[in-house]
């Protein structure tokens, strides 16, 4: 119930720029947010030792704000900074030392990978790592557990107000859907562009009413980069047969019909399904209605062929993406929030008919685990995995029944990232299982004369090859929790026996 | 089969091993490297050890660095560097399967 | 009736290929221990495929081997570790007179009886790599029960005749593939065409499988997996010939079932050629 303000509570009007005196200055007025250099920003954003800071990795492999913010913090002497990336990849290796200096003492990631991931497998740090999908991070942050003090983002260029996008510009990268969350909810929101242009800067994927500080960063990232690891495009025969398998899965599986709405993830069978479908799509008239994504230039292309009507796009993989975020009116920039988020008001991942997800283990129940190497180390990242599967109409998830002498198809997964209730059929280069949730599914691909098995059946197949692998040793040190997109935990990594 | 002088065979490719043999006048000793060894060891050792046992040979010094390679390509390996470092062309078929 | 369309070769050396080749699903996988392995590699080779010969992923695909000349140093070794391996087919390069092949199979048959196979059983394949070759190719193709196939193999052959491949309609190989197609349909054996070398040009490989197949190949040689798939497919009948094979088949069935020494359908006479162009269809229906 809204009580009425007494008017005697109200302070008497003292002036135009009473209440925003550096509104009142000229200069302050307009150009109070730029930073002459990274510290000052620093310093003006009130950070201190314990506080929580966060970064975007829309420049994935070529990422350059992270290293760069963390090593200056380091050097201001700044501690037990909790550490909150949308994302960490290869290139945030430079962290382990400043987590072994005390810098860093927590992690939220979606991911962990290199010589980092393989450090806190063995205990780097002193508590667990949170790992997070795309749409639980958002839900981590809105309910209050992931409180962000200062959000460190790269953006491609801005203006002097702070309006800001990643799509236009030399160092591109596209949409800025991470960074979209932070600025929402940072307490302290400092932008690092190589080009701050003329006002007002448009599109404003950020806009000026969520940002504090400003600072002239040149190098923030490699846009060259960004397409490489786990969004390349592959030539490999194994893994485009794969591909074409899942186009095969999907041609047949029910949800084929134009309008149709589809996502691709960023392993490179994932990706090159999208070729395999274009075919089909252009032989029988059938165009999706939109594609969400991570988005590929091979997406991109199909848009602009007039198959795909509109992209939705929380991140561009590559530069083909970026250019079509910049030069289609259906192509659409949205947040972390808006794809994924379970508890948003609406998330575009429930409007999606089909989505082609990698795996680097399924289990005999479908468990999938994207993050846990066949040794027990952190390489991968939870990303949109579990936010997709568990909302699209049907999730086929790619992979190799083999990696040289590694099971894909396994009795146990080593971490449970993806539960089997979200997954509906597995697609490897050696047959196909379905769900026993989708008796129907099933039936229509073997109708179609598909190589379809149980999975207890791939997974024989895969052991008779390689042999069973001896069941992994750890020890009773949690170094991570894996949170499900709701934040309840799902499963623990623990640390590996050396 | 008695190994007579160094020999290697295999590569460090993926899904490949190396295998270096030298004569050893004492023991029988097998040193195994692997990517996939904390997974995989016990049964790379096993399938070397049987290998080697089929051939006859009880002493030598066996190394393997193993990129991922299957069981029948561990035998064929192993069974070429003793073959190499026996230097004999006589080949039991007997003993191969 | 089984489908000789794809004939895969693996280099025997290559642990890699060896342990995934057989996903693709080619009709024939071909272990090469000749051209593909080195002088310094061929012993090692030679065991990588005795092994490769045996796992059970390979069960489906027929697995033939490709041995030296027996009159060099590692033929017979070869053959050795191919017969005591299991190989369902020996394929033996080079061949320039029917000779070799009575010489191989003499081999052969001693190497059965020594490792207890059934003798008959391991089967051979000739390929025709010279002007030689096809000159004999008739006689070569009948000179052994044991004979399932001649292969013509493009490069070898078009440098023992002085010349190189065109692309295009490449006259330089039509009467050498007219030979080897004669003598195969003479012989009542499989014909394969000669290998495409650029892995990445799918329109020029995809000709070449057009002009194979309108000729009367049964099958071609291959020498990338991505090359099978697309050469299933260009070998798939279409929806109305599939329809047509099974109703010839149903008919004679029907006819044999009923004692009826004639097969007809749709008042005609259907004679055996045609049941038999019935069954090579239903053999090259396109499976994912």
């Amino acid at each position: 119930m809204n009580t009425p303000v007494e008017i005697t509570q109200i302070p008497q009007f003292s002036g135009a720029n009473a209440s925003t005196p550096y509104l009142a200055d000229p200069a302050m007025k307009l150009h109070r947010k730029l930073c002459v250099s990274l510290e000052e920003a620093i310093k003006r954003s009130g950070l201190k030792d314990g506080m929580v800071i966060s970064f975007h990795h829309g420049f994935r492999e070529g990422d350059k704000v992270l290293n760069q913010v963390v090593a200056t913090l380091a050097n201001l002497g700044f501690k037990n900074l909790t550490l909150a990336s949308s994302s960490l990849l290869n290139c945030h290796d430079p962290l382990i030392d400043h987590i072994k200096s005390g810098v860093i003492t927590q992690i939220y990631t979606s991911g962990l990978r290199g010589k980092l991931g393989e450090a806190i497998s063995n205990g780097l740090l002193k508590v667990p790592a949170q790992i997070h999908s795309h749409g639980g991070r958002v839900h981590l942050i809105q309910s209050g557990e992931l409180k962000i003090d200062v959000a460190f983002l790269g953006v491609s260029c801005c203006d002097e107000f702070g309006n800001a996008n990643g799509s236009h510009g030399k160092l591109s990268c596209g949409s800025l859907g991470y960074a979209k969350v932070d600025a929402e909810y940072a307490r302290s929101v400092v932008l690092l562009t190589p080009e701050i242009v003329p006002f007002p800067n448009h599109p404003a994927s950020i806009s000026q009413d969520r940002v504090d500080l400003i600072v002239q960063m040149d190098d923030i990232g490699d846009p060259s980069l960004i397409g490489v690891g786990a969004a390349r495009v592959t030539k490999n025969p194994r893994e485009l047969l794969i591909a074409r398998r899942a186009a095969d899965v999907i041609e047949h599986s029910g949800y084929w019909k134009d309008g149709f709405s589809m996502q691709t993830g960023s392993g490179a069978a994932s990706t090159a399904a999208t070729r395999f479908l274009e075919e089909r799509m252009s032989a029988q008239g059938i165009t999706a209605s939109f594609a969400l994504g991570g988005i590929t230039g091979a997406i991109a292309d199909l848009h602009k062929k007039g198959l795909i009507k509109a992209i939705v796009d929380v991140q561009s993989f590559d530069n083909d993406a970026a250019t079509s975020l910049r030069d289609s009116r259906a192509h659409l920039e949205i947040s972390a929030n808006e794809y994924a988020n379970p508890t948003s008001k609406a998330a575009y991942v429930d409007r999606v008919d089909v989505v082609v997800l990698s795996a680097l283990e399924v289990d005999i129940n479908f468990n999938v685990n994207v993050i846990t190497g066949s040794d027990g180390v952190i390489r991968g990242a939870s990303g949109g995995h579990c936010d997709v599967a568990a909302a699209a109409n049907l999730t086929v998830v790619v992979a190799p029944l083999v990696r040289g002498r590694i099971p894909t198809v396994v009795g146990h997964v080593s971490t449970i990232v993806t539960p089997g209730e979200s997954v509906d059929v597995l697609v490897t280069d050696q047959g196909i299982a379905v769900n026993p949730r989708r008796l129907e599914v099933e039936k229509r691909l073997r109708d179609a004369g598909l190589p379809v098995m149980s999975i207890a059946e791939l997974h024989d197949k895969a052991i008779d090859l390689t042999g069973e692998p001896e069941p992994l040793e750890f020890t009773e040190r949690t170094v991570a929790i894996v949170r499900y997109r709701d934040g309840n935990v799902i499963d623990v990594v623990k640390q590996v026996k050396a | 089969m008695r190994i007579i002088k160094q020999a290697v065979a295999g590569t460090l490719e993926s899904s490949d091993l190396l295998v270096k043999v030298e004569p050893n006048d004492s023991v029988l000793d097998i040193v195994v490297r692997s990517e996939v060894i904390k997974q995989f060891g016990k049964q790379i050792r096993r399938v070397v050890a049987e290998t080697l046992a089929r051939m006859d040979v009880d002493q030598g010094t066996v190394v393997i660095e193993d990129k991922g390679a299957l069981d029948y390509a561990i035998r064929a390996r192993v069974q070429a560097a003793v073959l190499r470092g026996s230097g004999s062309d006589e080949l039991n078929w007997g003993q191969m399967s | 009736m089984k489908s000789r369309r794809s004939m895969l070769f693996v280099p025997g050396d290559n642990p890699a290929m060896l342990s995934t080749a057989f996903v693709y699903k080619p009709d024939s996988v071909m272990f090469d221990l000749e051209d593909a392995v080195s002088p310094r590699e061929k012993d090692s080779a030679r065991l990588l495929v005795f092994h490769a010969l045996a796992l059970p992923a390979y069960r489906d695909i027929e697995r033939v081997v490709r041995i030296n000349r027996l009159d060099s140093e590692y033929g017979l070794k070869d053959l050795e570790a191919a017969v005591r391996g299991g190989a369902d087919v020996v394929r033996l390069p080079k061949t320039d007179s029917a000779g070799e092949i009575q010489e191989l199979e003499s081999h052969v048959a001693r190497l059965e009886k020594e490792c207890g196979r059934p003798v008959g059983e391991t089967r051979l394949i000739a390929a025709i790599e010279s002007a030689s070759g096809v000159v004999n190719a008739v006689t070569i193709a009948t000179a052994s029960p044991r004979m399932i196939a001649i292969a013509l193999a493009g490069f070898d052959y078009l440098v023992s005749m002085q010349t190189r491949r065109s692309g295009g309609s490449e006259p330089e190989l039509f009467y050498a593939r007219a030979s080897v197609l004669h003598a195969a349909r003479m012989a009542g054996i499989d014909a394969f065409d000669v290998a495409y070398g650029d892995v990445n040009d799918d329109e020029g490989f995809l000709r070449e499988v057009e002009i194979a197949k309108q000729l009367g190949f049964n099958g071609k040689s291959l020498i990338h997996p991505r090359q099978v798939d697309l050469l299933h497919r260009a070998y798939a009948p279409t929806q109305k010939e599939l329809e047509y094979a099974k109703r010839v088949i149903a008919a004679a069935g029907y006819a044999q079932r009923n004692g009826q020494g004639v097969v007809s359908l749709d008042g005609k006479m259907i004679d055996p050629p045609v049941i038999k162009e019935a069954e090579l269809v239903l053999g090259r229906v396109y499976a994912s």
